[in-house]
């Protein structure tokens, strides 16, 4: 019973059942820094997460020089 | 969670504003606030020649396809900088600002600093020796001096950069962290022209990060994903990581600090016993450019260095 969480190529579990807020904390993703979709579609964090789902996170964070 | 206007599958949830929206209406809701903004700090007019400052990032994209839906009179301005790290990172981002350019049939400004300097960034930086082994200062020095340049020669009335909140907050965070008082009187959305320095905007500065994000992927703009490989382990990074620390306990921490900011300078909180904010400048003997000090500007002396 596993959702699949990808960051940048790499890869966490989580337990479905459990919201997309509740899955990030469990991997230690802040959700102020990364944008979650889902077959295409982007997904808030109240979004309950089910067997075989995989969810890709776009990173927003960027910097550089001003 | 519904939309706040329709009630339907909301897409994007801010909760410093909590409001949920839905794809459509986000995507009109982000236009309808840069407009607002564009107004209350006095940007630029509906007749005025917009130069965007692109990168191929998320943030100058959809700057310049938010000004562009607005209906202003909107080009671009590549700058190649000659990264490439094994990623092809220059070449890659500059392929997707033409492809953005071309499917809106926008005017695009591209110029190669390599081509024009004989040095790419990275070289610049090595041999020059500033930025203490990173090229970011030398990147910005000379993002600065070209964008100022062709704005000018092509007769731009203001430059107009993708700085959101977080880029904001990310340098007020690292100016009171010192006590920079002349950064911090600054700061603002909008830097006027003086001395032959273009007006500088910065349309997106009341947006999260996360919110631009957002816009980019939702309006279906390509844009590189890859992080500049020299800002891997920066400072303004660290500084963001922080601040999203804050907002993740503190919903609106960060537009709060940014806001608050902008209106303790405005009411002359940093105002006393420090440099004017607009100080008279000199022209380079070299290069023509407004400069601080008499003599060669920054990026002129630079040059001589790498010869």
């Amino acid at each position: 019973m596993t959702v699949k969480i990808i960051l940048r190529g790499k890869e966490y579990e989580v337990k479905a059942g459990m919201n997309l807020l509740d899955a990030l904390r469990k991997s230690g993703i802040l959700p102020e820094g990364v944008i979650a979709t889902r077959n295409g579609e982007m997904i808030l964090e109240d979004e309950i997460l089910v067997e075989g789902d995989v969810v890709r996170l776009v990173a927003v964070i960027s910097g550089g020089s001003q | 969670m519904k939309c706040k206007t329709c009630g339907g599958k909301a897409v994007v949830n801010m909760r410093q504003h909590k409001l949920a929206l839905c794809k459509d209406h986000y995507l009109e809701w982000i236009p309808e606030q840069t407009a607002r903004f564009i107004k209350k700090y006095w940007m630029f007019g509906p007749d005025e020649k917009i130069l965007v400052a692109v990168s191929g990032g998320k943030d100058s994209l959809s700057l310049w396809d938010i000004l562009h839906r607005l209906g202003y009179n909107v080009a671009g301005m590549y700058i190649g900088l000659g990264i490439d790290e094994g990623i092809h990172y220059s070449d890659e981002s500059r392929r997707l600002t033409e492809k953005f350019a071309s499917e809106r049939g926008l005017k695009l400004h591209i110029v190669d600093i390599e081509k024009e300097y004989g040095h790419s960034i990275p070289v610049l930086a090595e041999v020059s020796q500033r930025g203490h082994g990173r090229p970011c200062s030398v990147c910005g020095l000379a993002k600065r001096h070209e964008m100022n340049r062709i704005a000018h020669d092509l007769g731009y009335d203001v430059l107009a950069t993708g700085h959101n909140l977080d880029d904001e907050a990310a340098v007020l965070f690292g100016n009171t962290l010192t006590w920079s008082k002349e950064y911090l009187l600054r700061q603002s959305p909008v830097l006027p022209e003086h001395d032959g320095l273009a007006r500088k905007v910065k349309p997106l500065c009341r947006f999260y990060e996360k919110e631009m994000t957002a816009y980019a992927i939702l309006s279906g703009i390509e844009y590189i994903y890859e992080e500049c490989p020299f800002s891997v382990g920066s400072t303004s990074i660290y500084y963001k990581e922080l601040l999203n620390q804050m907002e993740n306990q503190r919903p609106g921490a960060k537009l709060t600090f940014y806001l608050n900011y902008l209106q303790a300078r405005e009411e002359g909180l940093f105002a006393e016993d420090v440099t004017p904010t607009i100080q008279p400048l000199y022209n380079c003997p070299t290069c023509g450019q407004p400069t601080k000090y008499e003599g060669k500007c920054s990026f002129c002396r630079m040059m001589e260095k790498a010869g």
